[in-house]
């Protein structure tokens, strides 16, 4: 909240690397809440079937991979149903794609905003990943009336799901950071999200479980793609897959806050240009 | 307080144009440019380096060493002609660009008004965009819903605040950007020049809250072409040009200054070629420009004198870079910078593609007094301002009577710019009185 302050702003061209101004950030959350509420508001706008995109998009994808990588090609799945085996990494994997890809093109979207008033940028991607929980939430009831379906009961393990949930945000916003900062002045990044989100699909086992690798070095070195981590906990925390991914989400976690903090640290170093340039 | 608001020390700020000086020699540097350009490209973006940091591309200096001090309370206006650096020294002063050198410090919550609306979104009601709007410009949600009854009511959108703004009138929309902006209650107060369409009531209102403001006793800087409204407002001016401070004082003869400065520059054939016209750098998402203005008599001759009676016609010249909706172009009459009227044009509203256009505004003959008179245009492009060109052109009205006429002589007495229809009667002997004394 900004508040009547009598202490001193110095304005000073900044140099190499600079401080996150974390406190500022925080004092700036109500405009965070405006920008996420307004991005959800306003995306299913004027759209036939509004918030059923939401569920449409991993849905789809979980039938065909179920044809194709279930039925077809007999893809193993770790003891649950290959539809919810595949389902339930999903929903997780559309929370971080569609984060990533909005809070990429999100500060250029926002290039009016950047250009006329003063606020922490760092809000601006943050908002674009935030906006995207909602509907994480609804193609969420569909996993629960899928686990009805299948008579999947979950573990105690389910407590540790917010987190996991928490994982697959910083992931997002930290790979966000990175290419919102240099699409303001490389549109090329434009054409190198959606090519990214497609191998990054593949390099994360979504169609596929991580099981089928069975060295535990190599297990490891998987793990440093934070998804893997996310998606194979989201299984044992819900599915109670036998597959105790300990070691993989730590390995996971620790990538994922590596790329937030550094992300973090790139996008306040280009800020200074982004009102110039954008 | 002995404290002061603002203290700006030396702050210059450098712009890269983009684009290369130098050509391509050959064909075979061409090609090897093409191949380890995008890698030294890459390796600078990994060092951090921002891409326009290239010594290859041309810069210039919006500001140089811009020093001033500003005691609490003190309302300040900015002068200078078109792109002099003046949106640039408040776009850094409100954080939202840095400044290349230099340092500012300032004391006190800052609130700026640059451009009014910002981040309004048409699917947005009303009453939405005013929360919106107002996080965006710092305010607290409880300090919004105070002031939502005062915002709603001093915009006068009472009827549609659940309505989204993309139904709403142009003038509507910016009544009610504007209630919102101005309904921010900061210490400093940074004001770029927000007053550019809307009625005449309604301008009117927004130079009271200006007043208002100042004579609360916070502290403005206020950027205007209009030399009037700096007049009323601060006691104080300084005057920027080709992004370096030229004048700094009283506002009334650093305004006479600037006025003779540029009266003695303006062209006055009654043709103005506008397309390299010198606008500053927040044209960046510019799309469509002014491109010349031409002044006719009603014989259609170009000039830049005219006769008390002749008509004269503002011939404007634009291209429009985007499929537009509703176009509106305004054209400000003033004497010495200070405004006299402003005349908006009607919403076009028949849907344009891409292409250049013209239009004119006319008037009629004999309303002008003899004297100088200078012309600003503006262009709105579905609501969004999209060229303003303060003062660009200036013409002269002369008296069409003969020096021996002695209804002339008596016609030279009058004052004042302007003449309606308006005279006097024959006398008559007075027979009763004419006010009749109550009984």
């Amino acid at each position: 909240m900004p508040q009547p302050n009598t202490k001193t702003l110095i304005i000073e061209p900044s140099q190499g690397w600079v401080a996150l101004k974390l406190r500022e950030l925080w004092r700036y959350r109500e405009l965070l809440y405006f920008l996420t509420w307004r991005d959800i508001k306003v995306r299913y706008k004027q759209t036939l079937i509004g918030g059923v995109w939401a569920i449409l998009q991993p849905v789809l994808t979980m039938i065909v991979f179920s044809l194709f990588f279930g039925g077809l090609a007999k893809m193993p799945s770790d003891g649950v149903p290959y539809p919810i085996f595949s389902y339930a990494a999903l929903v997780p994997w559309t929370l971080f794609a569609n984060g990533m890809t909005q809070s990429s093109n999100s500060l250029v979207g926002s290039a009016n905003l950047i250009k006329k008033v003063y606020f922490p940028r760092l809000i601006v991607p943050l908002a674009s990943v935030m906006s995207n929980v909602v509907d994480f939430v609804l193609a969420f009831v569909v996993l629960i009336v899928m686990m009805l379906f299948f008579g999947i009961v979950p573990t105690e393990q389910i407590i540790w799901l917010p987190l996991l949930v928490l994982l697959a945000l910083i992931t997002s916003l930290g790979v966000g950071l990175w290419l919102s900062a240099m699409n303001v002045q490389f549109r090329d990044i434009r054409y190198v999200v959606p090519f990214l989100v497609q191998l990054w699909l593949f390099i994360t086992p979504i169609a596929y479980p991580s099981s089928l690798i069975t060295n535990d070095l190599l297990k490891l070195l998987y793990a440093i793609n934070p998804m893997t981590g996310v998606v194979e906990g989201f299984r044992w925390a819900l599915l109670g897959t036998q597959t105790a991914p300990g070691a993989v989400i730590l390995v996971s976690s620790l990538a994922a806050v590596i790329l937030l903090v550094s992300g973090a640290y790139y996008f306040r170093r280009m800020e200074r240009s982004f009102a110039d340039v954008v | 307080m002995s404290e002061l608001a603002l203290d700006v020390q030396g702050i210059s700020k450098r712009y890269y144009i983009g684009g290369r000086v130098e050509a391509y020699r050959t064909f075979r540097d061409a090609l090897t440019e093409t191949v380890s350009a995008p890698f030294r490209r890459i390796a600078g973006v990994l060092r951090g380096q921002t891409h326009a940091a290239s010594n290859a591309e041309q810069s210039f200096w919006a500001l140089q060493d811009v020093s001033f001090q500003v005691k609490p309370g003190e309302a300040i206006g900015i002068i200078g002609r078109n792109g002099a650096g003046k949106s640039t020294l408040l776009k850094i002063l409100s954080q939202i660009t840095e400044p290349t050198k230099g340092r500012a410090a300032i004391t006190g919550r800052i609130g700026s008004l640059l451009e009014v609306g910002t981040g309004f979104h048409q699917e947005l009601t009303g009453r939405e965009n005013i929360f919106l709007n107002g996080a965006i410009l710092g305010m607290t949600r409880s300090e919004i819903a105070s002031k939502f009854d005062e915002i709603v009511a001093f915009a006068e959108v009472d009827k549609f605040i659940d309505t989204p703004v993309k139904h709403y009138s142009s003038g509507m929309y910016l009544r009610l950007a504007f209630a919102v902006a101005a309904h921010l209650e900061p210490e400093i107060l940074l004001v770029d020049e927000v007053l550019a369409v809307g009625d005449v009531v309604f301008q009117r209102k927004c130079l009271g809250k200006m007043s208002e403001v100042s004579g609360q006793g916070r502290t403005v800087l206020f950027v205007s072409h209009n030399m009037g409204a700096i007049s009323n407002l601060c006691r104080r001016t300084i005057c920027l040009d080709k992004g370096r401070i030229i004048d700094d004082g009283d506002t009334e003869a650093v305004v006479r200054r600037y006025l003779e400065r540029t009266n003695a520059e303006l062209p006055q054939d009654g043709y103005v070629d506008l397309s390299r016209h010198d606008r500053g750098s927040w044209l960046a998402e510019r799309h469509s420009q002014l491109n010349w203005v031409r002044l006719s008599d009603g014989r259609g001759r170009q000039s830049g004198v005219f006769a008390e009676g002749d008509p004269i016609t503002v011939e404007v010249g634009f291209s429009l870079g985007k499929q537009a909706s509703i176009i509106q172009l305004g054209c400000v009459v003033s004497i010495n910078s200070s405004e006299l009227f402003t005349v908006p044009s009607p919403e076009y509203d028949s849907g344009y593609e891409p292409g250049d256009f013209e239009t004119r505004m006319r008037i009629a003959p004999n309303y002008l007094r003899d004297g100088g008179y200078e012309i600003s245009l503006k262009l709105f492009v579905d609501g969004i301002r999209q060229d303003t060109l303060s003062v660009i052109t200036r013409f002269q009205m002369v008296s069409n009577l003969s020096a021996d006429d002695t209804s002339a002589y008596l016609k030279k007495w009058v004052s004042g710019p302007l003449r309606f229809d308006y005279g006097w009667d024959p006398l008559a002997k007075t027979t009763q009185p004419a006010v009749e004394s109550g009984g």
